[in-house]
């Protein structure tokens, strides 16, 4: 197995997790903060294998957990099942679509909160939760939606710079060769 | 598509992560802190870049706007030094006051500058991380302020960095007390949970002489807090359940969506 693929995956999720824990600029505007790993499980569960798909969402989850006062493991679950459900009929859909990948996004950064959620009411904590929170719900799977092609896009250009190209086949067989003039 | 070993493969993952759940608080605490360690260089870089960014941007002031900062702070300084020179004098008259009448002697508040290095990611919590730890002689449960007024107190302390629970936060829960006497407990904001600045005081007494534009700080009754932290200003009140108990909106006096520095006051 090349794990080159995976390590840029887990390598993006560990960024992404830095940069929605830096004060940032959609926190401020929007009153709500990005969470940009249910797009990359939607990469991830699109075009690698169980591992990836495994080790994103445990990694991710922990990282994501360890800068926020969910509990250790809130976000995981809600990840790998986002994942496994994406991946179980992946030949089914258009991943090569934008979008089927805006859709997709969508879905899993509306899901992604929802379940971490179900977690924290179920272990007996409080979240803040209000009518605002539809308002940021709705930015999430938004900005979910719209990084999930980006994802896509930088991906794809990485593999295709950092991975052997297939060579083309040329029309020319020697064999066919006409040879003109006398013999 | 999935064979046999992969649902036992899964279901393991299943139970590790229901397994790190089920941890007590304070060795959940703990580990996250050392999983966050991994952000380590990544925040030192960002705040070297910070900081470069700073100094590069201060080499582009002009002297004479320097020298005027620098006459007014001069001119600060000797001012404060004068309120400095006439709080001394109360604070000694006060403790000799306190000595006669037989109460506790009052402390100095011991404080330790911190620097904000991450934010919750979440959007349903209020906290931060700091840049100073049990290395720095920080414990769990200590207050954390700005120079305008309480922040929010310490959750979990790593060796090097802690964990802040800020005001707003479901988490915290601290006694205040109005201006004119009454006390009460500051919660979340209920109406507006997400609005940073905004928190709720439920006031103990029903007939209550608190009014919209009176300071309310913290009572010191529960240990945590010492008493006389700015909190904020009340801004509305209204009756709660049926009237039988009331509530006022307080707008907290310390900046919470632009904290990139504050003071831990050290026991």
């Amino acid at each position: 197995m090349n794990w080159l693929p995976t390590i840029f995956v887990l390598a993006a999720a560990f960024v992404a997790v830095f940069l929605e824990a830096s004060p940032g600029l959609f926190r401020n505007l929007l009153g709500a903060q990005i969470d940009l790993l249910p797009a990359l499980m939607v990469y991830a569960a699109l075009t690698h294998g169980l591992t990836t798909i495994v080790l994103l969402a445990v990694c991710g989850g922990l990282w994501f957990d360890s800068l926020s006062l969910n509990p250790l493991g809130a976000s995981v679950l809600p990840l790998l099942l986002i994942g496994l459900l994406i991946y179980r009929s992946r030949d089914l859909l258009m991943r090569e679509h934008i979008f089927a990948q805006v859709v997709l996004g969508v879905m899993a950064g509306a899901a992604q909160p929802l379940g971490t959620l179900f977690i924290l009411l179920n272990k007996g904590t409080a979240p803040l939760l209000g009518w605002f929170s539809l308002w940021q719900w709705l930015v999430m799977a938004a900005g979910s939606g719209a990084a999930t092609p980006v994802c896509f896009k930088l991906f794809d250009r990485l593999r295709r710079a950092l991975e052997y190209q297939p060579v083309i086949q040329s029309s020319f067989r020697p064999d066919r060769e006409i040879k003109r003039g006398r013999v | 598509m999935l064979k046999k070993s992969h649902y036992i493969f899964l279901v393991c993952v299943v139970l590790l992560v229901w397994a790190l759940l089920q941890l007590p608080g304070g060795t959940m605490g703990k580990l996250k802190l050392a999983i966050s360690g991994l952000f380590l260089p990544f925040l030192s870089l960002s705040n070297s870049t910070h900081e470069w960014l700073g100094n590069a941007s201060e080499g582009l002031v002009p002297k004479s706007e320097l020298l005027r900062q620098n006459a007014q702070l001069r001119h600060d300084n000797q001012e404060l030094q004068l309120r400095l020179a006439q709080d001394t004098q109360l604070w000694t008259e006060n403790a000799r006051l306190r000595g006669e009448v037989g109460w506790a002697r009052q402390t100095r508040w011991r404080v330790k500058l911190a620097r904000v290095i991450v934010r919750d990611p979440a959007n349903w919590w209020r906290s931060l991380e700091i840049d100073l730890g049990s290395r720095d002689g920080l414990r769990a449960n200590l207050a954390v302020l700005t120079a305008d007024g309480l922040v929010g107190r310490l959750q979990s302390v790593g060796e090097t960095r802690s964990q802040v629970v800020l005001l707003g936060d479901p988490n915290l829960r601290v006694a205040g007390i109005v201006t004119t006497g009454e006390t009460g407990i500051i919660t979340a904001s209920a109406s507006a949970p997400q609005e940073e600045g905004m928190i709720d005081l439920d006031l103990f007494t029903g007939a209550s002489g608190a009014r919209p534009g009176q300071i309310v700080v913290t009572w010191g009754e529960g240990g945590v807090f010492p008493p006389g932290i700015p909190i904020g200003k009340i801004v509305d009140i209204r009756p709660k359940e049926y009237g039988l108990s009331i509530e006022a909106r307080v707008k907290l006096a310390a900046d919470m969506g632009a904290l990139e520095e504050v003071w831990v006051m050290l026991p």
